[in-house]
């Protein structure tokens, strides 16, 4: 498989403060990679870099086997879609997409040939003469989308581009960047700090956090399989309980919790009795009422606190019995759990696969 | 309450109509008539427009009515060349907290009065001014040379003077500029080139003409600058219109030609506007 872009060791710094920490990675051909972080965590700063409009301290970056280092933006064959696209509005729909070909010289009527076909492409026939300002905000997205696609980068570099959009359309984008990319096979970076724009788009994820990659992988890993106690956190909700380990038996780890409850859960590694741990529970991981007959559940009772209505994402927030810890647990709306009621009493059950246990630091 | 509005609405706009009628309309109004009436034969006043037509019956004056208007142009596009990098540079290289103390520094000539400044030109400038002492000093001349009164220098400082009235609009419309589009434009393999004409002149396109009109005009009826500078070489047109008022005592021409002047800059400005395609309106704003 051909790599498109390659980052190795990349590292920025602006006087004392580390932006972006020694971050490697590699995407191939056709990919829709996502990088996925809080803001203020670096990812804008390493996407300038490999845009050329940063240049990093040190490190290399290169795109289809070339280094990019020392060269201009204007001469990369990669292009960026700004987080408010910065789309000419000096220039109609026609003009702004036509701008990067012009600049390449190309002859006239070829660019007539490819802005008509782009267009089609994300189905904006006819809006060629259309002024940018006449534009709704789903449609500005899909022309800056066309204004770097016609020129057929190596890679497309996009930075949070949904995110001025209101939440219908934000959805709506979702689904159709998807499909554009799957349609085009251009290789795209995708930046982003909403996970689910990235667990939904992304074919691999990275998780970043102060500067540094916490992970590297597919989205359902990312979700199943956190490999730090930053990414089981960031990527979903997630409960968090810290305890210490009372014993160890290969797999199976008995945690007491700082609030008094035992359960035992899985564990990848073997953790020495008396090390400090973190406890993190999916609350879809959490049963309420289970069937008293299924075995190797960790039993527990709650206190509910509030019920929060969300459609299919409704949540219970409870306290466990006698305890201060808040958690929150899916409530699924199949009508099968509309008896509870708020100070209602109820038991919580979550199978010992479920729990994801890391080491305290 | 409506007929407080309408007091309030009225004690606000007397002052503003009360000078714009006893000091500009009523004046202008006198000028006007008095550029219409000429003295006949026998030395009675009557009717007539032949002091415009002296204006284009006399080569003299018309030509020095070209020259300055020439040169006014001259001045504003030199005067554009320089404040667009400046206006740039304060906004988009600097760090945001010098922007302030270097649009303070860019002020701070024109808080002492433009005979003042004209002044401390000609001092640099003249046969025993500062440049012509250093330049034999370091042996550059043998013999000083007279800078001053001609077309050079008093371009020069009609530039300097009407800095300002360009670097101001231009500074607001740059501030206006989101520098992502320039990033974009870099970014879709413009050059430099290409982001000054294709992002940076058409975002700052309101700016500029505003900032022209401006510099135009005044360049157009300076009279202390080109008069100092420039000297008698200068061929100024309101030097025209101070020799009729002046030295002729010809009021009548004098007024006339002002209003020509009134009449033909105005003419150049709708040129103008018309030949970028703006309309006054959007500049205004």
């Amino acid at each position: 498989m051909q790599i498109d872009l390659s980052v190795r060791n990349v590292t920025k710094k602006f006087q004392e403060f580390t932006a972006v920490d020694s971050v490697s990675f590699e995407v191939e051909k056709g990919r829709f990679f996502s990088i996925l972080g809080p803001s203020g965590c670096g990812k804008t700063t390493l996407l300038r870099m490999i845009a050329g409009l940063t240049e990093p301290s040190s490190g290399t970056i290169e795109i289809r086997g070339e280094s990019m280092i020392g060269i201009p933006p204007n001469k990369r064959p990669v292009n960026l879609i700004f987080q408010h696209l910065a789309l000419f509005p000096m220039m109609k729909v026609g003009e702004n997409i036509a701008f990067g070909l012009q600049r390449r010289g190309e002859n006239k009527t070829v660019i007539k040939k490819k802005v008509q076909a782009i267009l089609e492409r994300v189905d904006l026939l006819g809006f060629e003469n259309k002024k940018i300002d006449q534009l709704s905000g789903g449609q500005k997205q899909r022309v800056a989308i066309a204004r770097c696609l016609v020129l057929e980068p190596a890679v497309l570099l996009l930075d949070e581009p949904l995110g001025a959009l209101d939440l219908k359309l934000r959805e709506q984008m979702k689904v159709e960047l998807k499909k554009l990319q799957a349609k085009v096979g251009t290789t795209f970076v995708y930046i982003t700090h909403d996970q689910s724009e990235a667990l939904v788009m992304s074919d691999s994820v990275a998780v970043m956090n102060h500067g540094e990659f916490e992970q590297i992988d597919t989205p359902q890993n990312l979700y199943n399989k956190p490999k730090t106690p930053f990414v089981a956190q960031f990527v979903g909700d997630n409960n968090a309980w810290s305890g210490r380990v009372r014993q160890c038996n290969e797999s199976t780890i008995e945690v007491e919790t700082v609030d008094g409850f035992i359960f035992s859960t899985k564990v990848k590694e073997t953790l020495q009795p008396g090390t400090e741990v973190d406890l993190f529970l999916r609350p879809e991981a959490m049963l309420i009422q289970p069937d008293p007959n299924i075995s190797n559940l960790n039993r527990f009772e709650v206190v509910v606190k509030s019920i929060l209505f969300d459609g299919a994402n409704s949540q219970l927030l409870a306290n466990p019995l006698n305890a201060d810890t808040e958690l929150l647990i899916a409530l699924p709306q199949n009508r099968q759990y509309d008896y509870i009621q708020v100070n209602d009493k109820i038991e919580i059950g979550w199978d010992e696969e479920s729990g994801i246990c890391f080491p305290r630091k | 309450m409506k007929r407080q509005t309408r007091w309030g609405l009225f004690l606000f706009i007397t002052p503003v109509l009360l000078w714009l009628f006893l000091l500009i309309v009523l004046p202008h109004i006198d000028l006007l008539i008095m550029s219409f009436r000429t003295e006949n034969d026998s030395g009675d006043m009557m009717w007539s427009v032949s002091n415009y037509l002296n204006f284009f019956h006399e080569p003299i004056y018309w030509l020095t009515f070209v020259r300055t208007a020439i040169y006014s142009v001259l001045v504003t596009l030199l005067t554009f060349i320089i404040a667009l990098p400046v206006a740039f540079y304060i906004t988009k290289v600097v760090a945001p907290r010098f922007q302030g103390f270097l649009t303070l520094l860019l002020l701070l000539p024109f808080w002492v009065s433009e005979l003042v400044r004209v002044y401390g030109w000609m001092i640099l400038l003249r046969e025993s001014g500062v440049f012509n002492h250093f330049l034999l000093k370091l042996g550059i001349l043998n013999k000083p040379i007279e800078m001053l009164y001609n077309d050079a220098t008093m371009v020069l400082g009609l530039v300097y003077t009407s800095m300002l009235f360009m670097v101001v609009p231009l500074l607001s419309v740059m501030e206006s500029l989101d520098n992502s589009l320039i990033e974009a434009a870099y970014d879709l393999g413009a050059n430099m080139w290409t982001i000054l004409f294709r992002i940076i002149i058409p975002h700052a396109t309101p700016g500029i003409v505003s900032g022209s009109i401006v510099v135009f005009m005044l360049t157009l009826g300076n009279y202390l600058t080109p008069n100092l500078i420039g000297g008698k070489n200068s061929l100024w047109f309101t030097e025209q219109i101070y020799n009729q008022f002046i030295a002729s005592f010809n009021w009548n021409q004098g007024a006339a030609f002002g209003f020509l002047l009134l009449f033909l800059s105005s003419i150049a400005v709708w040129l103008g506007l018309k030949l970028t395609k703006q309309s006054l309106r959007k500049v205004v704003q």
